[in-house]
């Protein structure tokens, strides 16, 4: 296999370590997210893998219980804030968004290289507490057991999670600025891909929410410094007022995890039905009223805190507004597939197992939205499988499926479409048993957080774990074999499936500048009537 | 799209409008301003006082930092910000000011 | 919208312009909004702080009241004349630089400065007195005032939140006006070096617009820190 024909593109332009490290290229950068993002998950699996074996017996005799919530801990805390929140809009965001509006790259590329120093920095921080003995508080940080209580390292995570909220901040602000001013001639609102949209709604959520966490966090560091009753009951403080300011934050976070996905999918479904998508508009703007109305449901985090009782019956008739955009989606989406020419290629592999599991947990979620159902089942396991079916289910799969459908662009390599296919089926199956059993478990009223359970659910609990193996199997198959495609991988052409977007226009790696000559706009997003036959490639 | 110069006369006006605001403000501290409404006692100082300072900000936000002749976008930037902020802090208010209206039935 | 197509050659060469931009007048709207983004956030960071203040005024009206008795209004006042007369030279510095007038820009941004300044250092007095009067926080805090017009002694436990939010929002306040005396003394240093004229002028306004905002924090920190209780002494 000849390397020497390759055309100048974005990864051979410059080589040595500099030349990386000191990118302001919007395709580099996000290479390093993927870097880093790739190892945060995988720290926080292995957290994951160990807490699951622990809960193969009703006892605790794996780990000591205050190893175990140290475990339940650092995996939320580096899934949430180190995982899930950066990944599709630092790595697919920053490399596609510049070059599907024709720009040649972010609207402030420096401030979005010191957007990944500044989550290196973070990452760092939180990983040393992680090695310094962890913190257990839970990734929710509850007062005033983080404030007062305890000894572990409550304040060098929730420094390190503030020094990543910037990244986060800078990273939405470089997408808003980028979308409304660098627009291709011709490119309108609303001839902008999907996947543009869903970044700017996941973007307005960056910057609106992540400052209120941020004081939160200063606020649990000084009350545990000075110890001063700002969330202390004991010092006059209120512990309620930290779950509003937590939430008014982590509740809008769980819509920058999943906006972007639903970009990913909307990108993904078209194509492969080779079908313009159904309810463009309707889409777009369920994407802003997503990020609109996930600022007005945080209480629903809260209905057994002690909120008022009033107050409570508001947020639960906010929560279930907000499922409606969601399921305004789901059902244009699978409108879209209707009467189209299905293709199973991966990316729609990941596309079906999205849709399908990110309804469950969606549906889900609107039990969780009555108040009745949640007195119950609040701080169990059916909590549990709802946000990481929405999270694992919804979120990873998207993530997965656009790392794969983008491939090529990136790499310039095509991924081995068996090995994929097969570990998009070992993902599901694993994901499934891992999961479902939890929402029994939780029904059945086992606790979250407990790492010694009651005898009776060990059944469900030693199916879960071995759904988690599989699971695992199925995370680290991709791992190996796109990263031997970049060596080996059959070489992708521009457009390998047959796709509509700019992105698609240039060449598979695109060249530093994205475009060789800057593009104009003529028509709409996904005019799959006058594209061609989707080529039958690898 | 040219750029718009405030003309120095209305940076004065402007300034001499926030001063009186301070010392207004100031007065009406020391002043009994309080007044009674349908049964409930009102703090005239510091409705005063908040009135004003929101008349600061908007004078500062229009003039100073030029809102007033900037695009649409600047201005939906701008209350957008301030609109979250009353969402925070009036549905985080909304908890507090009605723990007691209603309770869970008891058995 | 961009329109990338009719830049001419001079506007084109200004030594400003990024690459990755069209024309000055795209770098100039999108650094802007960039500013006003990140000044959102600043608003919803400083909103969590208000939110914190509001819950616990309403719940220890009292003790609030007591603490704030104890505020000095003279120089919290005369703080916030000079803040305003900062963010009046700002306005004009940024006036001088749409002008051209290098001169001007320099003076007024040492004007800013120097108000800046001013601030801080009435600010430092303040604290200087809360931490004499055993005020600030922590183990040494004290506190022996009444409620205002009562006879009844504050709980010294919900003051020492009053003065926890006093110092940490006048202290985060005072964070972010030293962090724009950083931006004043670039902007007075690339001021100098003559980078600015009326067809650039980008960071001066950007710089502006912060200065201006912190100024607005300080608007409402005012009456609210200062003039809870009734002073009249009535």
């Amino acid at each position: 296999m000849t390397e020497r024909h390759e055309h100048v593109n974005y990864l051979n332009a410059n080589y040595g370590i500099r030349s990386w490290l000191l990118t302001t290229d919007h395709k580099r950068i996000a290479i390093l997210y993927l870097v880093s993002i790739t190892l945060f998950f995988f720290i926080g699996g292995a957290m994951a893998v160990l807490f699951r074996l622990e809960l193969l017996t009703p006892q605790s005799d794996l780990v000591t219980l205050d190893t175990y919530n140290k475990l339940f801990t650092m995996h939320g805390i580096m899934m949430v804030f180190f995982f899930l929140i950066p990944s599709i809009p630092a790595v697919l965001g920053n490399f596609l968004v510049p070059m599907m509006i024709g720009a040649k790259d972010l609207a402030f590329p420096k401030i979005n290289l010191l957007s990944w120093y500044i989550f290196i920095a973070g990452g760092a921080l939180t990983l040393y507490a992680v090695i310094a003995g962890g913190v257990d508080t839970g990734w929710t940080f509850y007062t005033p057991l983080s404030t007062g209580f305890l000894n572990t390292h409550v304040i060098t995570a929730a420094v390190g999670i503030f020094i990543s909220g910037f990244s986060s901040i800078l990273t939405g602000l470089n997408f808003i600025v980028t979308i409304h001013r660098m627009r291709a001639p011709g490119l309108t609102w609303f001839r902008m891909p999907l996947f543009v949209w869903a970044h700017y709604a996941t973007s307005i959520i960056q910057i609106l929410g992540t400052p209120v966490i941020a004081i939160t966090l200063l606020l649990v560091g000084a009350e545990r410094l000075f110890h001063v009753g700002v969330f202390d009951p004991n010092l006059g403080g209120d512990p309620v007022l930290f779950q509003h300011m937590f939430w008014f934050y982590s509740h809008p976070a769980v819509y920058i995890m999943i906006l972007p996905g639903m970009g990913v999918i909307s990108e993904i479904v078209p194509c492969f039905s080779r079908k313009r998508i159904f309810g463009y508009s309707f889409i777009a703007f369920s994407s802003i009223a997503i990020a609109v109305f996930g600022f007005l449901v945080w209480g629903h985090h809260m209905f057994t805190a002690g909120m008022s009782v009033y107050a409570a019956m508001v947020f639960s008739i906010l929560s279930f507004l907000v499922a409606i955009p969601s399921a305004v989606k789901v059902f244009n989406w699978t409108a879209t597939m209707y009467k189209g020419s299905i293709s199973y290629r991966t990316p729609m592999l990941y596309a079906f197992g999205f849709i399908g599991l990110f309804t469950i947990g969606g549906l889900t979620g609107l039990f969780l939205a009555s108040l009745g159902v949640d007195v119950h089942v609040h701080d169990t396991y059916f909590i549990i499988a709802h946000f990481h079916y929405i999270m694992v289910g919804g979120m990873v799969m998207a993530y997965l499926g656009g790392i794969h459908f983008w491939w090529p662009k990136i790499t310039g390599r095509m991924y081995p479409e068996g090995w994929a296919k097969l570990s998009a089926l070992i993902i599901f199956v694993g994901f499934n048993l891992t999961f479902f059993p939890q929402f029994i478990l939780g029904y059945m009223g086992m606790p979250r957080r407990y790492g010694a359970y009651a005898p009776e659910f060990q059944v469900l609990n030693v199916m879960s774990t071995a759904g988690a193996s599989i699971l695992g199997i199925g995370y680290l198959l991709p791992m190996i074999y796109l990263t031997w495609s970049m060596r080996y991988g059959q070489r992708a052409g521009d457009n390998p499936f047959g796709a509509t977007g700019l992105e698609w226009q240039t060449a598979s790696p695109p060249p530093t500048h994205n475009f060789e000559h800057p593009p104009i706009v003529h028509s709409e997003a996904y005019d799959y009537e006058h594209v061609e036959e989707m080529p039958v490639v690898g | 799209m040219s750029e718009h110069v405030v003309p120095i006369k209305t940076y004065v006006i402007i300034f001499l409008a926030l001063l009186l605001g301070t010392g207004v403000t100031v007065w009406a501290s020391f002043a009994d301003l309080d007044f009674q409404l349908s049964g409930h006692t009102f703090p005239g100082s510091v409705i005063v006082a908040l009135v004003i300072a929101c008349t600061k900000a908007t004078l500062v936000i229009l003039f100073f930092m030029h809102v007033k002749y900037s695009s649409r976008l600047t201005w939906a930037v701008v209350i957008a910000g301030f609109f979250w902020l009353i969402l925070l802090l009036a549905l985080t208010m909304n908890d507090y000011a009605f723990r007691g209206l209603l309770t869970y039935p008891s058995q | 919208m961009s329109d990338n197509a009719h830049t001419s050659p001079a506007v084109a060469t200004h030594p400003a312009l990024q690459h990755h931009f069209d024309d000055m007048e795209q770098q100039r709207e999108a650094s802007s909004l960039g500013m006003w983004v990140f000044l959102m956030t600043e608003v919803m960071f400083f909103g969590g702080l208000f939110l914190g203040y509001l819950v616990y005024r309403t719940s220890y009206p009292g003790a609030f009241a007591a603490g704030s008795m104890t505020l000095n209004v003279t120089l919290g006042a005369i703080n916030t004349a000079v803040l305003i007369g900062s963010s009046f030279t700002m306005a004009m510095a940024v006036w001088s630089a749409q002008m051209g007038k290098r001169g001007l820009l320099m003076m007024f941004l040492v004007l800013t400065m120097v108000l800046g300044t001013a601030f801080l250092g009435i600010k430092a007095v303040e604290y200087h007195e809360k931490w004499e009067t055993h005020h600030v926080p922590g183990k040494y805090f004290q506190f022996h005032e009444k409620v205002p017009g009562t006879d009844v002694p504050a709980d010294p436990r919900n003051a020492q939140i009053f003065f926890f939010l006093y110092f940490g929002m006048t202290g985060m306040h005072a964070l972010h006006m030293i962090i724009g005396m950083g931006i004043m003394t670039y902007l007075l240093i690339t001021a100098y070096q003559g980078k600015y004229g009326p067809d650039y002028h980008t960071p001066v306004e950007n710089g502006g617009l912060y200065w201006h905002f912190v100024d607005i924090v300080w608007i409402f920190l005012f009456p609210l820190l200062y003039l809870i209780a009734h002073r009249g002494g009535h």
